[in-house]
């Protein structure tokens, strides 16, 4: 009963003690929101992934890709069976991509995948990321009117037909005067064009690049070379291009991030892909954009661009090429993924196929790696911190020890074994880790709980912005609570705590009664 | 020390004591039989190095009921012997002997009961603990005791007798006061309130009023005399005054670490 008793009056009056464990409080309560953090960063590009990356990727790397993908596809299915959900194949080219803004040509390197929208959506939630919401729910490489503004907060109000149709009138008043006068353009008419209405040109280039009246493939124009393309009424092949490839992210007047379009839904632009061959030439052809791509994260927007996949594989093969690069396949979400990869090892082996065949758990495992190791260091130095504070515990309990060296003695002279003394110190220590990570799982937990607005205020305060949405796709700071964590951080602390009092309560009890009863 | 109550609780029989489970009959002191002996005690302390002989051979027999102080200069081992017969040292050679029973040799967990139980002790700075009142103080041998179940079951019965105790020193006032808030002699009868809270059988003081003036001091050794006469209760005094130990039925002088009978 001693033993309870003084421990909490000694818990109570001992304020040294309590100030030797806000470092045990800070680190717990850090460490609480540096994991809440970061398992909400993981979870968030977890699903980004998911959502992106189909299960299961054959892919072939060699220029002829997959000639035979239609065999390859029966194939898997009769290894795989029940556990496809679902399965598709593309065509990934390097390609680059060139809009006019203004007087200049901006350029772009680009991920080409050709898809099939039906088949594409299968394997993932491609359709989501689409800002038109008739592309969310149906995919097609068709220009729409308008409506691209759904999720940009009116920043993209222009766009689509509408946009076209007035920008090709921009271009031919444009035009108009450039002839009458002859001159070289007025420069204070082109500098006043604001940013976001960019006059990109496709066919009518000044440049001497081709136009699709004559394009001479045939492919990207939807009209014979003999028709003149009418771009306020016709398109050229769609493309979708992702949004960081589209834009640039920055900040307004007001402060806010935002994203400036420097090419829009209803713009042409001009790609250039590399044939296929043993000397590879460039091919060039135009397209409209139809749609912008935005997965928030910012390596597959500022890379990826989609189009159709049938055009894609006439421009890089041959018209009429069944070639694809690579398989996508969805399983089951009961489905063993380890196992049905392997399956494919073993039906495709790499010695005569030459397949790449990589779950996408392995195709990311080094970013997933890079967010662990970050992860586990923080957590080390973080509990390095803790364990400091151990040892500030430590010091501080042989103090109160030698403090109370006389109490001890007349608590030996009462008939007090060495055990409970022992006890009374260790259940001191015990009691200080616990209300020491009580708090600080409190404070770690209200602090992840209002970790936006403390983000604000931290803003407000100091001018600087603590979570760059230039940087980070997320409007908000994503925090996952997961109990175990939790619960070993708290434990840790409080067995720190404990460990540090060992030493201590082992004096304490060891001291000799007449020694301490001496003791002045 | 004017203390009605200290005679009428102290004589009477206290009622709704919670007693030990190893409670050891109440002090029946007859004058007669040997409560403690003590015989050819030797104890040296070392000091960086040097071997410092307190007690060369030291015997010693207190009976049952008997009130012995011991007096000596600073320094002859007054202080060591009692620390001795309470168990809180061991001799370097000799026996001592409580009850019949040798309590020298004892392994310290029935050293310690024996503490608890059997002997109450008073020391000549009080000893009290700073962070408990004054009833928990007197309490606290109970509490070592018992543990915490143990104690919450008997804690109104245990805290009455605290009280009767408390009221028998004069102190039921006080009982929520922190000891710094406390006088020295006030102190003191707490310390003897606590010494007797679990009805020893002997109980050892060590300079009772060493820290009090005369006045105070004569109190404290009214109350002590007072033990001895209504309850029979054996007591070892050690003091360096000779005025006070006038007062105790026998007074043993150490002289050199060796016992000589005045």
């Amino acid at each position: 009963m001693y033993r309870l008793l003084l421990c909490l009056r000694y818990l109570r009056t001992r304020y040294i003690a309590l100030a030797s464990i806000i470092s045990v409080t800070l680190g717990v309560a850090t460490m609480i929101v540096v994991n809440s953090v970061m398992a909400g960063f993981q979870q968030e590009m977890y699903h980004r992934l998911r959502g992106i990356l189909a299960d299961i990727l054959i892919e072939s790397h060699s220029m002829e890709g997959i000639a035979n993908p239609e065999e390859v596809l029966v194939e898997v299915r009769n290894i795989l069976k029940d556990d496809i959900a679902g399965l598709t194949t593309n065509v990934h080219v390097p390609a680059m991509i060139s809009f006019r803004l203004g007087d200049q040509w901006q350029i772009r390197q680009v991920n080409l995948i050709g898809i099939q929208p039906e088949s594409y959506s299968t394997v993932g939630d491609f359709g989501q990321y689409l800002l038109h919401p008739e592309n969310r729910k149906q995919m097609d490489f068709v220009l729409r009117d308008k409506g691209y503004d759904e999720r940009m907060n009116d920043r993209l109000d222009e766009a689509g037909w509408v946009h076209r149709r007035n920008r090709v009138v921009f271009e031919q008043a444009w035009e108009r005067q450039e002839s009458l006068r002859d001159l070289s353009p007025d420069a204070s008419n082109a500098d006043s064009e604001p940013m976001g209405l960019d006059s990109t040109e496709a066919s009518e280039d000044i440049d001497s690049s081709p136009t699709s009246g004559s394009d001479p493939f045939g492919t990207a124009s939807q009209l014979g070379p003999e028709n003149v393309f009418d771009p306020s009424k016709e398109i050229h092949t769609g493309i979708v291009l992702g949004i960081g490839v589209v834009s640039v992210r920055q900040r307004n007047a007001a402060g806010q991030a935002q994203d400036f379009f420097l090419c829009r839904p209803g713009d042409d632009v001009k790609v250039t892909i590399p044939s296929a061959g043993a000397k590879p030439k460039p091919i060039h052809s135009n397209f409209t954009v139809v749609d912008v791509y935005e997965s928030k994260m910012s390596e597959y927007d500022s890379n990826f661009a989609f189009m159709p996949l049938p055009e894609l594989q006439s421009l890089r093969w041959y018209p009429g090429a069944k070639n694809v690069t690579s398989i996508q396949i969805k399983l089951r979400p009961e489905a063993d993924l380890g196992a049905a990869c392997q399956k494919l090892r073993d039906h495709f082996p790499a010695e005569i196929f030459r397949y790449r065949i990589e779950t996408w758990r392995e195709l990311q495992g080094p970013l997933f790696a890079a967010v662990r190791m970050e992860t586990n260091l923080l957590n080390i130095l973080l509990f390095l911190i803790i364990a400091v504070a151990g040892f500030g515990i430590l010091a501080t309990f042989f103090m109160i020890v030698v403090e109370k060296t006389r109490d001890i003695g007349i608590l030996k002279s009462l008939g007090a074994s060495s055990r409970g003394i022992l006890s009374i110190f260790l259940s001191y220590g015990l009691c200080l880790g616990a209300v020491g990570s009580g708090v600080g799982l409190v404070l770690g937990l209200l602090f992840v709980a209002n970790i936006n607005r403390i983000a604000n205020a931290i803003e407000y305060l100091t001018g600087h912005e603590v979570f760059d949405q230039t940087v980070y796709y997320f409007q908000e700071i994503p925090t996952i609570i997961h109990p175990i964590t939790i619960g070993w951080i708290v434990a840790g602390a409080i067995l720190i705590a404990l460990l540090a009092s060992v030493l201590p309560a082992l004096r304490a009890a060891r001291l000799n009664p007449v020694e301490a009863l001496r003791y002045e | 020390m004017s203390n009605p109550f200290l005679n009428q609780a102290l004589a009477g029989d206290i009622k709704g004591t919670g007693t030990p489970a190893l409670r050891i009959a109440r002090p029946q002191g007859d004058g007669q039989t040997c409560l403690v002996d003590a015989s050819g005690i030797f104890k040296t302390y070392r000091k960086g190095g040097r071997e410092v002989p307190v007690l060369r051979g030291v015997d010693l027999t207190v009976r049952d009921g008997e009130f012995v102080a011991i007096v000596g200069q600073s320094g002859s081992g007054k202080s060591t012997l009692l620390h001795l017969l309470g168990t809180l040292d061991a001799p370097d050679q000799g026996i001592i002997q409580f009850e019949g029973h040798r309590i020298d040799i004892l392994p310290a967990s029935e050293r310690d009961q024996l503490r608890n139980h059997a002997f109450g002790m008073v020391f000549q700075f009080y000893h009290l603990l700073p962070e408990l009142t004054t009833l928990e103080n007197v309490v606290l041998p109970t509490m070592i005791s018992r543990g915490v179940w143990g104690y919450w079951r008997g804690k109104r019965e245990l805290e009455a007798r605290g009280m009767e105790l408390l009221e028998a020193v004069g102190l039921a006032h006080r009982r929520t006061h922190r000891p710094r808030e406390l006088s020295g002699g006030e102190m003191q009868r707490t310390a003897v309130a606590r010494a007797l809270m679990n009805r020893p059988r002997l109980l050892l003081a060590d300079e009772p009023t060493g820290n009090l003036d005369t006045q105070t001091g004569q109190e404290i050794m009214k109350m002590l005399c007072s033990l001895k006469e209504r309850e029979g209760l054996t007591i070892v005094m050690v003091t360096h005054d000779s005025q006070i130990a006038r007062q105790a039925d026998r007074v043993v002088r150490l002289v050199e670490g060796r016992v000589t009978q005045l």
